[in-house]
């Protein structure tokens, strides 16, 4: 059993509405797994698929070596499931909610808390506060732990890092790196593309589509080629004016500068002349490092 | 039993710390209950009569003395026929009798304001009370099961009627709702718990709420209100048990078909509560209603569970009087729960 | 800094106090007209409180100061009318047509039938939405839908434009072009206040603050506050500043 996530061709609609057009992926054993793509990429079907709490219309999920479909009942107790919206009890405590969750699995707390500890220490100190009076990060710190009580081989994360903040959610990527020495494979979706470099690999969705599955550092291969940064003070008008210009593909923003992909012939010097011909001062173009915002830039960039 | 037992532990503390819901739910059916048994009355006392006579006869002065002394009416003496209608308008009198002798016979008019007709109802139907004993004719009327008519006791039923639809049916499926808005719902679902367990942990708690707002109405009723209390009592809380039963399945009904607890709320108040009151016969009586409602009103189960309440503690029939209602009432909660398991076992 | 004509926000030692807790702890800062400015803290750390005061939604406990030129210890009400705001949770009512949304906030921000009419064809037209005019709202796509989102908010052409998360989940192409919107309201002199989780955005921001444990704990260029704490990228800018944060929501 090397893959823990095996999907086949699945497709699902909603009336009109086509969320997932023949998904196809799978997950190894001890895998850091990202779905990486925007809300409404069908993402969260895709997981409440796999939680066996959503039929697909064709295609099939094998987790665990069990059908979500046919085996679910046992597919259930095995598998560590964290909802979009850290779903936890608001009026219950924090004590509470963590024992609540330990009951359903039949496990004690005291048990497994040496896998929670490292999430649940800062939690531990005021275990009477209800949960719906945590902030973001310690929300989904809860949220984790309750998903993890039952020790599963297998945790489903549905953007746990959405609406947290960039310190919190960097903490929590950290977690998620030891977790995996523990052995635990973990599926985890997000639209942030740049939590893309924290997985071993990522499914790269859209539209209900998967547009491309491999490691990091292998997608933004080649990426480099014809990718330029492109700087000056008056940054609108230099996107205008890159856009004009013949060899360029495509000019977008990227953080502090703009990046230009380009046409095989293009060349920096002539491109900068053109643009300071045009009354744009001060233009610095120099070769870019492309990332997975890139790759995922390009690969939709048709669709819109 | 493990699982069942933190289920119902958790929906507990999900009651209990909800203060305000849980203050709602207690003091409403007491409020109710004294609502509708004191403050709100159909009977109508201290009815304002005037009389006027065009001849003082022994007859006459009976008639004033018979209102002078009962205390439904407050005689307001006598009047001319012009004074009538300014005393009407100007809101001092209800009624006014008119007498006109003939010389054989006493013909006599009774002129009120009908502008509250229960008031004008009641007022005619005195009156002509008060002229038929001080006539010749003799008319015995007795009235059976309620003898002094008090309405107090006619509102318990539908009270209980309505209170358990409220607190069960819209409690459970807003609960119910709940999780499935916030989430919480799948991550029970996917947990190894059986959905039948899920289920019975959220009927549970509401139950034994139920069952603490039964014994409180019931020692109400019997003890403030006044209702007799005899053998019937335990057909009273059996019944009453399946009515809560059958309450938390329409509870469950609601929330398997709504997806937010805005809707639960709406739907379990339009489809539950306006029928409850106005198809039950809780105030409206189901005889007098046009075919078509009294064969809808056979579809709301209160109107059934009313029914059964009447007869039991008012009329104090024994329990095979209300055979009818109860397997009726059985019947339902049995095919509401059947389709209710069918539909959560079922896979999404 | 500059002259005061030129100033779109400026606010001193503005506080607001719940109880014993103080959400916003004496900030100060102005904003020049035409600017972006972005608004930047840890989760809890006050900006939603901060804005709300801004956008004259609520008092100050204490401190002064003017948004578009009005008063926010007094002129609240004021201030909403001059102002555009938009969030990614609210902003568009999905059953109603692009033109009926369009004319609902209009007519929400006072302006008379006249000006409604030519600033609606002004902006389906400058927006390119002309041939889905009559497209209920939550039928077209999301890159589109956050375009007439920040078209309404500006319909009554305010000053400022308050824009709360306003990219949180869409994909990076639909990100970008909005931020193409914000520059070009900005190249035409509306000062635009922003928050976002993304700290790529917050590079596009001509300054920017970031708020920790309810107060600004740095204000600066972003090409500034790089090189002041020695790194690379905002995202690391971020983390340094918003590491010690004592408060969460």
């Amino acid at each position: 059993m090397s893959n823990v996530i095996e999907v086949n061709g699945v497709s699902k609609s909603y009336g009109k509405i086509r969320a997932l057009d023949n998904v196809s992926f799978s997950v190894k054993e001890g895998e850091m797994f990202g779905l990486i793509g925007p809300d409404g990429a069908g993402k969260s079907s895709l997981y409440r698929m796999l939680a066996t709490l959503l039929l697909p219309d064709s295609g099939t999920l094998t987790v665990l070596g069990l059908d979500s479909v046919k085996d679910y009942r046992a597919l259930r107790s095995k598998i560590g499931y964290m909802p979009e919206r850290f779903s936890l009890y608001p009026d219950l405590t924090i004590s509470e909610n963590l024992h609540f969750f330990a009951d359903l699995f039949g496990v004690k707390v005291k048990e497994n808390y040496d896998l929670i500890a490292p999430i649940f220490t800062q939690l531990a100190k005021f275990p009477n506060r209800p949960a719906g009076k945590l902030s973001g990060g310690m929300k989904q710190k809860l949220a984790l732990s309750c998903a993890l009580i039952h020790r599963p081989p297998l945790l489903l994360l549905d953007e746990p890092t959405t609406g947290v903040d960039a310190v919190s959610r960097n903490e929590f990527w950290d977690m998620l790196a030891t977790l995996r020495h523990h052995g635990i494979t973990i599926l985890v979706s997000t639209s942030y593309m740049d939590e893309a470099t924290r997985c071993d690999r990522i499914a790269m969705i859209d539209h209900g589509r998967i547009l491309r599955t491999d490691t990091p550092d292998r997608l933004v291969e080649g990426l480099d080629e014809n990718l330029y940064n492109a700087v000056a003070p008056d940054m609108f008008r230099l996107l205008a004016g890159l856009r004009k210009l013949p060899d360029v593909i495509d000019c977008y923003t990227f953080g502090a500068t703009l990046h230009v992909v380009t046409a095989d012939g293009f060349n920096p010097e002539q491109a900068k002349r053109r643009l300071e011909a045009e009354g744009i001062e001060k233009v610095e173009i120099y070769p870019a490092k492309g990332v997975i915002e890139d790759l995922f830039i390009k690969l939709t960039r048709n669709d819109q | 039993m493990n699982i069942l037992g933190s289920l119902i532990k958790k929906e507990a503390i999900h009651i209990v710390r909800d203060r305000r819901t849980m203050m709602i739910t207690l003091f409403m059916p007491l409020v109710l209950l004294l609502l509708f048994g004191f403050a709100i009355s159909t009977e109508v006392n201290d009815v304002r009569v005037a009389l006027v006579t065009d001849r003082h006869t022994d007859a006459s002065r009976e008639i004033a003395q018979a209102f002078a002394v009962n205390s439904y009416f407050t005689f307001t003496g006598l009047a001319s026929e012009e004074d009538i209608t300014p005393l009407l308008k100007q809101g001092k009198i209800d009624a006014a009798l008119v007498l006109r002798h003939d010389g054989i016979r006493t013909p006599y008019q009774i002129v009120v304001d009908a502008s509250n007709p229960t008031v004008a109802q009641a007022a005619v139907a005195y009156i002509s009370g008060v002229i038929k004993k001080n006539s010749s004719d003799i008319i015995i009327t007795r009235t059976l099961y309620n003898p002094q008519m008090k309405s107090s006791y006619n509102f318990v039923p539908g009270t209980l009627g309505m209170i358990f639809i409220l607190i069960c049916a819209i409690m459970t499926s807003v609960s119910i709702v709940r999780e499935k808005e916030t989430g919480t719902m799948d991550l029970l679902l996917v947990s190894p718990v059986k959905p039948i367990s899920i289920i019975i942990g959220k009927l549970i708690p509401y139950f034994i709420l139920s069952c603490v707002i039964l014994a409180i109405m019931l020692t109400m009723a019997y003890t403030v209100l006044g209702l007799p209390v005899s053998d019937t009592i335990i057909s009273v809380i059996g019944v009453s048990l399946l009515y809560i039963v059958l309450s938390l399945s329409i509870g469950l009904l609601v929330s398997s078909i709504v997806s937010n607890q805005v809707s639960a709320l709406i739907v379990s108040a339009m489809l539950f509560m306006v029928p409850v009151i106005m198809l039950s016969g809780m105030i409206f009586p189901v005889d007098n209603m046009p075919v078509v409602l009294q064969g809808i009103s056979c579809i709301i189960p209160a109107r059934w569970y009313i029914a059964a309440m009447r007869k039991l503690m008012i009329q104090q029939i024994e329990f095979s009087g209300v055979l009818k209602e109860v397997i009726i009432m059985a019947g339902m909660t049995v095919l509401l729960l059947a389709v209710q398991l069918g539909k959560f076992n079922a896979k999404k | 800094m500059t002259n005061k004509d030129d100033i779109a926000i400026s606010v001193k030692g503005l506080t607001k106090k719940f109880g014993q807790f103080t959400a916003v702890d004496h900030i100060t800062f102005d904003v020049r007209k035409g600017e972006i400015f972005g608004f930047l803290g840890a989760n809890g750390a006050g900006k939603t409180t901060a804005m709300r005061m801004l956008c004259g939604l609520s008092y100050p406990t204490s401190g002064s100061g003017s948004i578009a030129g009005f008063d926010v210890n007094t002129q609240g009400e004021e201030i909403k009318r001059h102002i555009g705001y938009m969030s990614q949770k609210f902003s568009l009512y999905g059953d109603l047509s692009v033109k009926q949304n369009l004319r609902l906030f209009s007519t929400i921000y006072g302006m008379s039938d006249r000006e409604i009419k030519t600033r609606m064809d002004e902006v389906m037209k400058q927006l390119d939405m002309e041939s889905m005019a009559d497209a209920r709202v939550k039928s077209i796509p999301v890159g589109w839908r956050q375009k007439l989102a920040f078209a309404t908010a500006t319909i009554h052409r305010p000053e400022i434009v308050f824009l709360d998360e306003p990219t949180g989940g869409v994909d990076p192409v639909t990100r970008r072009r909005f931020w193409e919107l914000i520059y070009q309201a900005s190249s035409e002199g509306m000062t635009v206040f922003v928050t976002t989780h993304y700290l790529d955005e917050a590079e596009y921001c001509n300054r920017l603050s970031i708020m920790v444990d309810g107060k600004i704990a740095a204000l600066d260029t972003p090409a500034a506050l790089k090189e002041k704490y020695h790194v690379a990228t905002m995202d690391e800018v971020f983390r340094i500043v918003a590491k010690d944060a004592q408060r969460s929501e």
